[in-house]
């Protein structure tokens, strides 16, 4: 393995080589410079890394190590041993998925779209007019969203309708897109009646489609209902459905997390939106949601083992341990004080909003974290590996 | 019946091929790879591939750094002490006679260093016709490339069929359906298949095109952003589609001046691998292993195998890829079950009281 510090003085020689005159030699070596600059840093960074093999943390090209680390070299100094394993330079074995902030915020908002719809159509069913409203409006405004961030998300958002092309149940993307576009008109037409009811003064010609509307609203929402917890739930299986060792080892549970999350969201915008005398199963829906995710976050973290552990790193922790203390907030006000004031059922609405947009943003990127540690994917496979060729014998 | 997620299969039968000919793939034999980047360099002008970066990237001889939408071939340079590889190797890389110096008793100076990684490529480990003496130092180079696999994540999840399986039973991109959604990247179990983005093909940056507009002093022209026409869209390997439509090699096999990269049916690669193993194994090259060969393995076999001379995770492979979509039948019943959950809490939401 070269030395990182001898390597720059080797690279460093060949822009002194004559390969040109003039001008043209002056933009082959500012260029060249350029590029040195660019490898002095990737290099530094390299340097870093050798930092962390010393530390028993990194196996590089060639070097070997096994195990959990129990037998590794880091074992006196760290309390917990660090997997040591080998990797090509450190590098990620499988790529992160290239999707930016809007795959999060289009899970947030279809959760938000989900439990709105529940909430509309219960309301709807229990004669709670205000409920009904937010429920029904809120449905519209996340779906929108929802699919206004998705299609930006797309390398080509003008083939967006090509998602349309075929129908395939291999692809919980596919699968989506068609239970998006199921939901997305039913919920779309519920929320419409609400607009239509709320604009008393409708010139004469309209009045007859307004009330043909009306009378769909009722069936359209109920039908949104049913669809909306498949909106909730398939998420899960998109991310799951990856290499990505964090997103594809919590496949179990993540449905039952993400349904929560939605539940506590759709829950939070009831609590800010409606009265609080209406809002009573928004914010039960929101309480159940957010001991859901409590309980079920348990779980999946025993269950998974080492791929659990980018959820408590960096970024992926800093948003998960928000999402927690939001959570909690929410809870506690929604338990205490969510049916006595309005100020405290907007406060601890908001936090549970919040709390659930950081969830998503936080298991996001712990597999985005997860794919860019080449040791989530190598451990826990060549255990596997290990483990099957030794009971071969 | 048979688990078309998972398990050994024929793909393009499968696929809905009628007549199909035999499965097509290759064998990257590492044993006889020199590292010569022949093999990129073809696919890059075959392809038409543009430029991705131009970097030192401080790892040997790669300064590709890995597959990628350019990059469908990657050569990965390994230079390995013998004292870290692994004990079970009774005879290390001997001396083809060559000036070569061992890097224990060498003095660490850089450019002694640089010479003998040089050297000791010609001693790699193969070559059991070889003299005496011992080196404690050998290169491995391997060129590795989209596997084609039996059972492949990408395709299983693309949304639009743009992935498809040709009647090659290899696995393609259709660059005129893909909407870039991304969804394939991540599914890959190898990290091979990427979204093209547009700083890959920047024509304002430090890269190649530019050196060479203002060698030619075409900078005082505006710079126009060329748009390459499949920025945004995913990209990989074809396995020459056209090519061998046209009943030719792929390029990069055609290239290859060692024979490493050998193409043909998937079955008879598969006994040559076989063959060539236990060639190396009898040359006392222990450590030959093949990787991809196994049609029983988590992918269903590659199209594209390998024959390594350490483990996987060494070369940047994954040790022991398993397609996703395996457990997607159970992913999409935890999806079902958490749905009913949702529906029954929220029902359970409005029972009680009216606050
Ligand atoms: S290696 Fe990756 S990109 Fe190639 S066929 Fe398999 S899953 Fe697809
Ligand atoms: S990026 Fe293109 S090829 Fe990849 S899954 Fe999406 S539509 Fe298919």
């Amino acid at each position: 393995m070269s030395n990182p510090g001898e390597a720059e003085t080797t690279y460093g020689r060949w822009p002194d080589d004559d390969r040109g005159r003039g001008r043209r030699r002056r933009d082959v070596q500012a260029a060249a410079a350029r590029g040195l600059r660019r490898g002095r840093e990737q290099l530094n960074e390299l340097a870093e890394r050798a930092d962390r093999v010393d530390r028993g943390g990194y196996g590089f090209a060639g070097r070997q190590g096994r195990g959990r680390g129990d037998k590794g070299e880091g074992g006196e100094r760290a309390v917990v041993p660090e997997a040591t394993f080998t990797s090509y330079y450190g590098r990620p074995v499988v790529k992160a998925s290239p999707w930016k902030a809007d795959i999060p915020a289009y899970f947030f908002f279809g959760g938000v779209a989900a439990g709105s719809s529940l909430l509309g159509a219960g309301a709807d069913l229990t004669d709670r007019p205000a409920l009904r409203r937010v429920g029904r409006l809120g449905a519209l405004a996340g779906i929108s969203l929802s699919m206004g961030v998705l299609i930006h998300d797309l390398g080509r958002p003008s083939r967006f309708l090509n998602m349309q092309r075929v129908m395939k149940p291999t692809s919980p993307m596919s699968v989506g897109t068609w239970i998006l576009s199921l939901y997305g008109p039913l919920a779309g037409l519920a929320a419409v009646s609400e607009l239509v009811e709320l604009s008393r003064y409708l010139p004469r010609a309209l009045r007859g489609p307004a009330r043909l509307l009306a009378s769909a609203a009722r069936p359209a929402g109920l039908a949104a209902a049913l669809t909306a917890p498949a909106v909730a739930s398939y998420t899960a299986v998109l991310l799951s459905d990856t290499a990505t060792p964090t997103w594809h080892d919590a496949y179990p549970h993540l449905p039952f997390f993400f349904v929560g999350s939605a539940a506590a969201a759709a829950g939070g915008l009831a609590m800010i939106a409606a009265p609080v005398g209406e809002a009573g199963p928004g914010r039960r829906m929101g309480i159940g949601g957010v001991l859901a995710e409590f309980v079920v976050d348990q779980r999946m973290e025993a269950a998974m083992g080492l791929t659990a552990e980018p959820l408590h790193d960096g970024k992926a922790g800093l948003y998960l341990r928000i999402a927690k203390t939001l959570n909690v907030i929410g809870l506690a006000g929604a338990v205490l004080l969510g049916r006595r004031s309005r100020t405290a059922s907007v406060i601890s609405g908001s936090a549970l909003l919040a709390g659930s947009a950081c969830t998503r943003f936080g298991i996001f990127e712990a597999g985005q974290q997860s794919a860019r540690d080449p040791k989530y994917t190598v451990v826990p496979q060549r255990e596997r590996l290990d483990a099957r060729e030794g009971t071969k014998g | 019946m048979s688990n078309r997620l998972f398990g050994p299969l024929d793909p393009a039968p499968d696929a809905g091929w009628q007549d199909a000919p035999a499965r097509k793939g290759f064998l990257t034999d590492t044993s006889i790879c020199i590292g010569c980047k022949a093999c990129e360099v073809a696919c890059k002008e075959w392809n038409a591939i543009p430029e991705d970066g131009l970097s030192l990237l401080g790892s040997s001889y790669d300064n590709t750094g890995s597959l990628g939408a350019s990059t469908w071939r990657h050569v990965a340079f390994i230079e390995q002490p013998m004292a870290s590889t692994r004990a079970t190797r009774p005879s290390v890389p001997v001396d083809l006679g060559m000036p070569s110096v061992g890097l224990r008793d060498a003095p660490q100076d850089p450019t002694s260093e640089q010479a003998t990684s040089a050297q000791a490529t010609d001693a790699q480990a193969t070559d059991a016709q070889a003299t005496t003496g011992k080196a404690d130092f050998r290169w491995l180079m391997s060129s590795d490339v989209c596997k084609h696999c039996t059972h492949a994540a990408c395709l299983d999840v693309c949304p639009t069929g743009s992935l498809f399986r040709t009647e090659f039973g290899t696995v393609v991109v259709q660059d005129d359906i893909c909407n870039g959604c991304g969804y394939c990247v991540p599914a890959c179990p190898f990290g091979v298949i990427e979204r093209r983005t547009d700083d890959a093909a920047r024509v304002d940056g430090s890269g190649l095109r530019t050196i060479v507009n203002k060698v030619k002093r075409v900078d005082k022209v505006p710079e126009k952003r060329v748009r390459d026409k499949n920025v945004g869209i995913a990209q990989k390997c074809t396995l020459c589609y056209d090519r061998l439509s046209a009943g030719n090699t792929p390029a990069c096999a055609q290239a290859c001046p060692t024979q490493s990269i050998q193409f043909g049916d998937v079955d008879e690669l598969r006994e040559r691998a076989q063959v060539r193993m236990e060639q190396l194994h009898a040359q006392g090259v222990p450590e030959a292993r093949l990787y991809g060969a196994d049609p029983g393995d988590g992918i269903g076999g590659a199209g594209a195998m390998f024959l390594l001379l350490d483990e996987p995770e060494v070369y940047g492979l994954p040790p022991d890829p398993v397609v996703t979509t395996k457990d997607l039948a159970a992913m999409w019943r935890k999806a079902g079950l958490a749905a009913l959950a949702m529906l029954g809490g929220a029902a359970v939401s409005f029972l009680g009281g009216r606050s």
